[in-house]
């Protein structure tokens, strides 16, 4: 191959991977701004708390799988915990207030995260080698990590599970329609409660594995709460209601973002790779507010 | 009309008040609801009738006086376990799922019905799916019983408002209830999507059995369909009975007219 397409489609494909990646932090928000209409300001601080309690654990000698077992049932019982003293006392608040609450929490789970467990750098290592993939490389000449193709592939999978699991069925027309009006959905009985634990519970479980697969790339500390503001453009871009707009989205934001970088980036001097995806979005918020696929909104004058 | 047949009182209010701050929005109220009859409640704007009806699906929680219902006095409640005991309402200003279809919007109704496993019903599998198609026909019954079959699909935020108050009473009647509560179930409807709201109701009373709770301002209306009415005016209840006593009491006839007091 054209050592020129090589690099293009290297590029291309590096690009989707991180995708997949934004994808999966970005359906966090969808899920919980489906159903509850907040924009979840703390998403960013569950991911640092996911991967410290995780990491932490695993560092006192924790068998690997189990250590995935208890992270993710710390996540569950503090989605609980967030349902019970955060969002019930605030049913039937204006949106604002609960987002208002979110960014409360946000500040409190990463002073808690840090107290409880510390503020350094922790190695992490899943176990997944960093390297290239080297049957690819030989045949095609096109780089790839292995790392990257195996996040994508469990991102993705993680992606498709939760994206069936409430779009079909009882779970997802309730989810749909406590999203669509809290009284109403409480007066055919959903339990609006267990609706919301639910939710805050998918979104921890998709903190922890954001958080451990960012975790093995960055180490895990502080700035990995910051992997969330990544889906904010995914967001615009997909809709914030629409689990198709996150995953479409994300692939979108990760492909463009690397392939401006690397051919937009020198004409205009580089380093652009951290705002595009902004810009992207910025487009995005002028010419089609609702997103790819975000509901409009049709107003009876 | 032949001579209609009551149960026993399925819902009581016994001195029920209930207050927001200084505001007193019911005051000692007490009425007995009996099983299949039609009630109407009825008042000036502000006399509490929608606060009642709240009350009795679980929204708010009276802050004095008992509520019985079937048998037993009820504690706090919240309005998924009122739904959980069998009573479904409608609202005064339709609180469908905008967003999603007439169909959708009625099965929601049967969600207290499903019963299969979370997981299952994630999934979609086996017995979920089963399930599934099994409510779907129930849904199906009520969409043909309610005439709406050529908006099955249709998104409700798009449907004229008429047809959004008949989708949510096929979504209350999905959950099978015992008791039904319709807030202003005719407001804003022509002569002719009253007329088709009466039968409805009628024909639920009449063949299901379902005891209804409405508020309705038509007084022609409220007339012809209640058994009983009760009359609330501040908070308090002026009159109950028959619509002739009603119509025939000058308490009412004061309320409605505006006497000072």
């Amino acid at each position: 191959m054209h050592p020129e397409l090589a690099f293009a489609i290297e590029v291309l494909i590096a690009g989707l991977l991180s995708g997949v990646m934004y994808s999966l932090v970005a359906l966090g928000f969808v899920l919980i701004f489906k159903a509850s209409g907040i924009f979840n300001f703390a998403q960013g601080a569950m991911v640092l708390f996911a991967a410290l309690t995780f990491v932490r654990i695993l560092e006192m000698g924790v068998n690997f799988w189990l250590a995935i077992a208890v992270a993710l049932a710390v996540m569950i019982v503090l989605a609980v915990v967030i349902e019970r003293v955060m969002l019930r006392p605030l049913i039937a608040q204006p949106v604002i207030i609960l987002f208002m609450a979110t960014i409360g929490l946000n500040y409190f789970l990463e002073g808690f995260a840090q107290a409880v467990w510390d503020a350094d750098v922790h190695g992490l290592d899943l176990g997944i080698p960093d390297v290239p993939w080297m049957s690819l490389l030989d045949s095609t000449n096109i780089l790839i990590s292995l790392f990257d193709v195996w996040s994508a592939v469990i991102c993705g999978v993680l992606v498709l599970v939760l994206a069936f699991f409430f779009q079909k069925g009882r779970i997802g027309r309730a989810l749909r329609a406590v999203a669509d009006d809290n009284q109403a959905a409480m007066s055919v009985g959903i339990p609006l409660q267990q609706i919301w634990a639910i939710v805050w519970a998918a979104a921890g479980l998709v903190a922890l594995v954001a958080g451990a697969l960012w975790g093995q790339r960055l180490g895990v500390q502080f700035s990995i709460s910051l992997v969330a503001l990544k889906a904010l453009p995914v967001l615009i871009l997909g809709g914030f209601n629409s689990i198709a707009g996150a995953i479409l989205g994300g692939l979108i934001i990760g492909a463009t973002e690397k392939l401006a970088e690397v051919y937009l980036g020198p004409i205009i001097g580089g380093g652009i790779e951290s705002w595009s995806a902004y810009f992207i979005a910025m487009l995005f918020l002028i010419f089609r507010p609702q997103g790819l696929f975000g509901e409009k909104i049709i107003e009876r004058v | 009309m032949s001579e209609r047949q009551f149960g026993d009182a399925v819902l009581s209010f016994d001195n029920v008040s209930i207050s927001f701050g200084a505001v007193a929005a019911l005051t000692g109220i007490s009425f007995d609801i009996y099983e299949h009859e039609i009630v109407a409640i009825i008042g000036p704007n502000g006399a509490g009738k929608t606060t009642a009806l709240n009350v009795i699906n679980g929204v708010y929680q009276p802050t004095d006086g008992t509520i019985t219902y079937k048998g037993e006095a009820r504690t706090r409640m919240r309005p998924y376990q009122a739904a959980a005991q069998g009573i479904a309402r409608t609202f005064q200003n339709v609180a469908l799922f905008k967003g999603m279809n007439t169909l959708d919007n009625i099965m929601t109704g049967r969600n207290l019905k499903m019963k299969s496993n979370l997981f299952l019903q994630g999934l979609y599998w086996g017995p979920a799916q089963r399930e599934e198609i099994e409510h779907r026909k129930a849904v199906e019954k009520i969409i043909d019983f309610l005439e709406i079959e050529s908006v099955r699909k249709t998104v409700v935020g798009r449907l004229p408002f008429g047809l959004q108050k008949r989708v949510e009473l096929g979504r209350a009647l999905a959950a099978e209830p015992e008791i039904l509560l319709l807030d202003e179930p005719m407001a804003g409807m022509n002569l002719e999507e009253k007329e088709d709201m009466c039968r409805f109701v009628l024909d639920v009373n009449d063949e299901l059995g379902t005891t209804i709770v409405l508020i309705e301002h038509d007084m022609s209306v409220v007339m012809d369909i209640s058994d009983r009415v009760i009359v609330l005016d501040y908070g308090r209840k002026i009159s109950e009975g028959t619509p002739e006593v009603v119509r025939a009491d000058q308490n009412v006839i004061d309320a409605y007219l505006g006497v000072t007091h």
